[in-house]
């Protein structure tokens, strides 16, 4: 999930005294974790195996897992996805921290989400069926043959994409610190937990490919439901009161001066009217965007055929419930006075979801939980890499340095790139401050919308002007980069959330929605000119046909030689 | 390769367009019942100590899924696939496929 809008809690929770509970180390939980963690280490090598392909030797093969998920493997590889361990840190811990316009957006978002990518994801899917497209930017080169384009779509696509793998690790960390390990004692002892972890990841990912996120998003989504709807039973039980205690312990403590700034409330128990703007635009903008991201698409080319997407639209909202219930957990935790405090004995609400589950469960299941939450971290940032190494592979390397790669070459480049890609975000998170993370998250939450109109309207039509789409996209990434840029919070003096007070409306609205809506005018504008001038609007490599094409359908004739490469072919 | 193709498959497949705006305004109802935020912003009528603003957007959850299946089912029917085929048979190669 886009958990961009989530940068806006302050990770300090001033309400929050520190105190010495919850440090050490809890060893039989730490078993546990550690078990479930092999037992997916042992999967994801053995992913290469499962609905073996001839030769992984492809994007096909080793970036889409030869194109042939069906219903189920899409829903728990979609879910997998897009609900991560950082969202499932953050949401609650922005409940806990400021109540519901930061936190319980997330519920109207992942609803409107699916009836949104319902009405254009099977169209992507058949077009890049028909051409063999791998990222959303080989999409913009076919309908255009626009360089510029296509580059500004792929490079929008990584800049966001490499954050997100970073604030995965946050996720895990946040597991590990709450666990006891991970201490500030010394550099090696610290982090090194963390660098196995993902050492690991990297290299099932270079072997199994998307086959690897596939299989493990089986164990982690079960975990994830497991965990989450006995502790949406167990907890309210252990706190007296039940659900009228937490709804009041919320209400009480949101209604406090905030301690930052004692002239205003320390959050929402529910949105006031001046904040429904910001509710309901959060929820919208997130949800356009979630589907830009190169990592979702990836997961949707992968389904079998062209109604994969729109048959998981209806049911991936049960992950939406769950998420839904998680959030309230961050009310349960203001209920039942969790103290979020690091290892370093400062107050962190991103602990508050673990420190909860370890207060609560007896130690094997809090183990069972921070497993759920370490492993939800890999899906996604095994997807994201891929994702980001694919489109690297397709829409740099291929489209400007090597035009005539082979299949296998890209493969290579690809999973080396996968490599690459990990480590910069390991980097980035072990050397540079968590909120650096954190901003660049929230930033990429507002450029990755602006690649909407050149991928989605042009799904449609061809009415716009790639350049106008350009200029458009190039006026969203500004305003959005400079608006967000503005905003001060207690934690930090610029990128201090993702709300600013929209043109025109004059209310608090989310940034990202105002600079789309600025895109959006700015290409119409452009188009109009160009049009009227009739300026070339490049070769259209796709015919009507193709964006309703399902499998069975031949590939088009340049691409025909994948068709006979894909082990099994298409399902029909 | 568009001198190859079948000029016909250049055009949208025809479908019944009454069944595609049914599945539109199915697909509409959730994303306009939940941006319209001040519709259900309040804490009564609660239901077993939940606030309304809570458990209404839950309830959205079920009723979008039963919306979105339903338009599922609907543009399926709207628009039956029209399958496209390897261009000229000149490979001769679709019978073995």
């Amino acid at each position: 999930m886009n958990t961009a809008a989530l940068a806006a809690i302050p990770t300090a929770t001033p309400a929050a005294t520190p105190a010495a509970t919850g440090t050490g180390v809890n060893g039989v939980a730490l078993t546990v974790l550690i078990v479930l963690f092999l037992v997916v280490t042992g999967l994801g090598f053995w992913a290469t195996r499962w609905r073996r392909a001839d030769s992984m030797e492809s994007l096909d093969e080793w970036g889409l897992g030869g194109r042939r998920f069906g219903t189920w493997v899409t829903w728990f590889l979609l879910g997998g996805d897009l609900y991560t361990a950082y969202t499932f840190v953050a949401v609650p811990a922005a409940m806990f921290a400021t109540g519901a316009v930061a936190g319980f957006f997330a519920v109207p978002y992942t609803i409107v989400l699916y009836p949104i990518i319902f009405i254009f994801m099977s169209r992507l899917w058949s077009v890049s069926h028909r051409h063999g497209y791998v990222t959303p930017a080989d999409f913009v080169k076919g309908r255009y043959n626009s360089k510029l384009l296509t580059l500004a779509v792929s490079v929008t696509g990584i800049l966001a994409t490499m954050p997100y793998i970073a604030l995965q690790l946050v996720g895990i960390q946040a597991v590990l610190e709450v666990a006891g390990v991970g201490g500030s004692q010394n550099i090696i002892a610290k982090d090194a937990p963390l660098f196995i972890a993902f050492a690991l990841l990297a290299a099932y990912t270079y072997s199994s490919g998307l086959r690897a996120p596939a299989v493990i998003a089986f164990v982690k989504d079960t975990l994830i439901y497991l965990v989450i709807i006995v502790a949406i039973i167990y907890l309210p039980g252990k706190i007296a009161g039940g659900w009228d205690a937490i709804f009041g312990a919320a209400e009480a403590k949101m209604a406090k001066p905030s301690l930052a700034d004692p002239s205003k409330p320390t959050g929402a128990f529910i949105p006031g009217a001046a904040q429904h703007w910001a509710y309901a635009t959060l929820a919208l903008g997130s949800a356009l965007a979630l589907f830009m991201y190169p990592h979702s698409i990836t997961a949707t080319l992968s389904s079998q055929n062209r109604n994969t997407i729109r048959r998981n639209a209806s049911i991936l909202p049960a992950y939406s419930f769950v998420l839904g219930l998680l959030a309230l957990l961050g009310w349960v935790a203001i209920a039942a006075g969790t103290k979020p405090i690091g290892l370093d004995g400062k107050p962190n609400a991103q602990l508050v979801i673990p420190q909860l589950f370890e207060d609560m469960f007896p130690s094997w299941f809090a183990g069972v939980a921070f497993a759920a939450v370490a492993i939800g971290a890999l899906v996604p940032a095994a997807i994201m890499s891929i994702a980001a190494a694919n489109t690297f592979t397709r829409n740099i390397y291929r489209d400007l340095i090597k035009p005539n790669a082979s299949h296998a070459e890209e493969a290579k480049v690809s999973k080396l790139v996968s490599l690459l890609v990990k480590a910069f975000a390991l980097i980035f998170v072990l050397t540079l401050d968590k909120q650096n993370a954190i901003n660049f998250q929230l930033l990429g939450g507002i450029w990755i919308l602006q690649t909407f109109p050149s991928i989605v309207f042009s799904l449609y039509t061809r009415w716009f002007h790639r350049r106008a789409l350009f200029v458009g996209w190039l006026v969203g990434m500004i305003y959005g980069t400079y608006a967000a840029y503005n905003v001060a919070s207690p934690a930090t003096k610029h990128f201090g959330g993702s709300l600013a007070n929209m043109p025109v409306i004059g209310k608090l609205g989310y940034i990202a929605m105002s600079a789309f809506v600025i895109n959006i005018l700015v290409a119409v504008i452009i188009t109009v000119i160009l049009n009227a001038l009739k300026v070339s609007n490049g070769r259209d490599d796709t015919i009507k046909g193709d964006y309703f094409a399902d499998a069975g359908d031949p590939r088009v004739e340049k691409h025909r030689d994948m068709d006979d490469q894909l082990t099994a072919g298409p399902v029909t | 390769m568009s001198n190859d193709r079948e000029v016909d498959h250049d055009t949208i497949p025809p479908a019944n367009k009454g069944l595609l705006a049914a599945a539109g305004v199915l697909l509409a109802i959730p994303i306009i019942a939940l941006m319209w935020v001040s519709s259900y912003a309040k804490v009564e009528p609660k239901l077993g100590g939940w606030p309304f603003f809570i458990w209404y957007q839950f309830l959205w959850v079920f009723l979008c899924s039963a919306m979105t299946y339903t338009a599922y089912r609907l543009v399926l029917k709207a628009r039956p696939h029209r399958p496209m085929h390897r261009e000229a048979d000149r490979d001769g190669d679709e019978v073995a496929r």
